[in-house]
């Protein structure tokens, strides 16, 4: 018994600093937030919540406010008179509805491509790679985001030149490269944000339990089965989160089409040519892009997909 | 050969240079409920997943109601396992995946539906078929994973510590229930556990695992009052061997030798006279475990070594007990019941 217990002036020592010594102000102030979570949580998000509020919702509403101004045609002043004429010219003109629509495309095709070229990769550093290197795989993944984004589009622009090395290259096989144009937009973007969506993917992968593939395999399923009723399925959400950043990237991207596009337009090439002569319209221009993520966000929900996000 | 469900030849497998397992020879009848138990990193669990397929042996064969089924994928083999971790999926209600592996051989929607649905209530899940597997406890998670590996009948079924992680009353429960499930589905269960209590409930036979072989093969029976070996004799049950000088003095002739602790009378007088035929052995209480249903003494002799005996508490509380510790006691016991182990070469 008496060994088991801790000798009384041992204890006394030992308790003595504790209670007696007044709490210095950090203590104070740690004893008020513990008591008062309203206070603390104020605490966490007031600055970012201004952030959030007057830059991004604030910028936002000033887009949708000033699509609904007009311009002076002569001065290309801004005249703030309520008028919906932006729209109806928007969804009236032929131009920029087939605009529209070429943009939703690129976009489309783009986030197609990374998920078709991401997928196989993606599975080979999750779950054949040894698990070792699997780093080194996945830094392989994100290097091309080390490089400035015009440094990247400048060499796919030499790259896919009249007889530069993409032509050079397919000479022998009798074809010559996509030139500029919208083919080469949609290469060059796949190019651009392919570890947007690979990143996710391999992060599915890699988290996917192998006894579940052993379980299927198990029960009697060959790959190709397991494949499409136990991988596809647990990593569809990753692969619909990469979509999310492939397909808003490619929506509002303009650089990149200017520089490969050759003649092609993009709305976002509309919007930055607008800026200067008719800001409205340009900023009319510019919320069917918001319009469209949200649809697509919508429909991305409704998957289950955001909850992995 | 007929009715052998299960023929492992040789069986070996090493991961660079560690040998997991290290030449297995065993075979399994049909119908049998068989239980492979060791401490962990004993090889069971890999002898297990080459059964299923999920590891190439480096050695040996491993045939399956006589045919050498070595190099064949899981999906080519008639037999179906129940996950340590359950292995649900979850994307899929309880009723598909049960359902998976009749889907994956073409049965018919509406046939299959059915006999997922009657698996569902054999194992006492009416009614749960369009939850998750995220919306069941841990207890019900287990019996889906039964029902799934079931529902096909395979030739063999294959248990990966399938209770483990299940608290004690519902493993008790879960055990009295596999066993009456085997017995009506007539299926050859092979179950691996690191819990010797359970393999000794519930298997037919038992196979005890060491350092990647097999030490034992026999009933429970067997293994616990003839064990084959000091490390079974102290893995299964309590260790109590007595070996060297204490042996030759104790038991009368040298060698090492397993007394099971509930063999074990104590008497509290040392100088009482022993029944004729009783060996004796006097010693020293050095500690006293109360465990409610019985109590543990430990007793170093007086010829060195240490036994324990366990005494149902029949009329005896815990009470009483506080001053055995240091009391000077006799143990007792019938002769024939100190076994003789043969050492391990």
């Amino acid at each position: 018994m008496t060994t088991l217990s801790p000798s009384p002036q041992a204890a006394g020592t030992g308790g003595a600093a504790g209670p007696d010594r007044p709490p210095g102000p950090a203590r104070r102030l740690a004893g008020l937030l513990h008591r008062r979570p309203r206070l603390r949580l104020a605490a966490l998000l007031t600055a970012p919540l201004l952030w959030l509020v007057l830059a991004y919702l604030g910028s936002l509403a000033a887009l949708f406010l000033s699509a609904f101004w007009t311009t002076d045609s002569f001065t290309s002043e801004v005249v703030r008179i309520w008028s919906s004429r932006n729209f109806e010219e928007l969804v009236g003109s032929p131009v920029y509805r087939t605009v529209a629509l070429r943009t939703v495309g690129v976009a489309l095709a783009v986030t197609g491509l990374c998920a078709l070229i991401a997928f196989p990769l993606a599975f080979y550093t999750a779950r054949v790679a040894p698990p070792r290197r699997r780093p080194l795989f996945v830094v392989a993944l994100l290097m091309p985001l080390w490089a400035g984004y015009l440094v990247k589009v400048y060499a796919w622009r030499l790259i896919l030149s009249e007889g530069g090395p993409l032509d050079w290259a397919l000479r022998p096989f009798g074809l010559s490269g996509p030139g500029y144009g919208l083919t080469a937009t949609v290469l060059v973007l796949t190019y651009l944000w392919l570890p947007y969506m690979a990143l996710p993917i391999h992060t599915a992968l890699v988290q996917l339990p192998d006894s579940l593939l052993h379980a299927s395999a198990d029960l009697g399923a060959r790959a190709g089965r397991t494949f499409v009723s136990v991988v596809l399925p647990m990593v569809w959400p990753a692969v619909a989160a990469g979509s999310v950043f492939t397909f808003s990237l490619s929506l509002g991207d303009y650089i990149t089409v200017q520089i490969v596009g050759g003649k092609t337009q993009l709305i976002g090439n509309l919007v930055y040519s607008n800026v200067t002569l008719n800001l409205p319209l340009a900023a009319a221009l510019g919320t069917v892009p918001v319009a469209v993520i949200v649809v697509y966000l919508l429909a991305v929900r409704r998957s289950g997909a955001l909850r992995s996000l | 050969m007929e009715g052998m469900a299960i023929r492992l030849t040789g069986l070996r497998k090493a991961y660079g240079r560690t040998e997991a397992v290290a030449g297995v020879d065993l075979e399994i009848a049909d119908g049998e409920f068989f239980s492979m138990l060791g401490p962990s990193g004993s090889g069971k669990t890999t002898v297990l997943r080459m059964i299923a397929g999920f590891e190439t042996p480096s050695g040996g064969t491993v045939e399956l109601a006589g045919r050498d089924v070595t190099r064949l994928a899981p999906f080519e083999r008639d037999v179906h396992t129940v996950f340590q971790d359950y292995a649900l999926f979850p994307h899929m209600t309880v009723e598909q995946n049960v359902a998976y592996g009749l889907k994956v051989r073409g049965v018919p929607r509406a046939e299959r539906l059915v006999r997922a649905r009657a698996f569902l209530t054999r194992v006492g899940l009416d009614g749960l078929g369009r939850r998750r597997p995220a919306e069941l406890s841990g207890g019900q998670r287990q019996r889906v994973a039964l029902a799934r590996a079931l529902v096909g009948r395979p030739r063999v079924l294959l248990l990966d510590e399938p209770l483990g992680a299940l608290d004690l009353k519902l493993r008790e429960r879960m055990q009295v229930e596999l066993k009456e499930i085997q017995r009506e589905v007539g299926i050859t269960f092979v179950f691996v556990t690191h819990d010797q209590e359970e393999a000794l409930t519930m298997s037919d036979r038992i196979a005890v695992f060491h350092q990647g072989r097999i030490e034992q093969v026999g009933t429970p029976a067997e293994i616990y009052e003839r064990p084959g070996s000091p490390f079974v004799a102290g893995f299964v049950g309590t260790s109590n061997l007595l070996s060297g000088d204490t042996a030759r003095q104790v038991v009368g002739t040298p060698g090492t030798y397993s007394i099971r602790p509930e063999k074990i009378r104590i008497v509290r007088d040392p100088a009482a006279p022993a029944a004729s035929g009783l060996a004796t052995a006097a010693g020293t209480v050095a500690e006293v475990v109360y465990l409610g249903d019985s109590t543990r003494f430990l007793v170093d002799l007086d010829t060195g070594g240490r036994l324990t005996a366990v005494q149902q508490n029949l009329e005896t509380s815990s009470a009483d007990l506080a001053g055995f510790r240091g009391a000077r006691v006799a143990l007792r016991w019938h002769p024939s019941h100190a076994v003789r182990v043969p050492e391990t070469t």
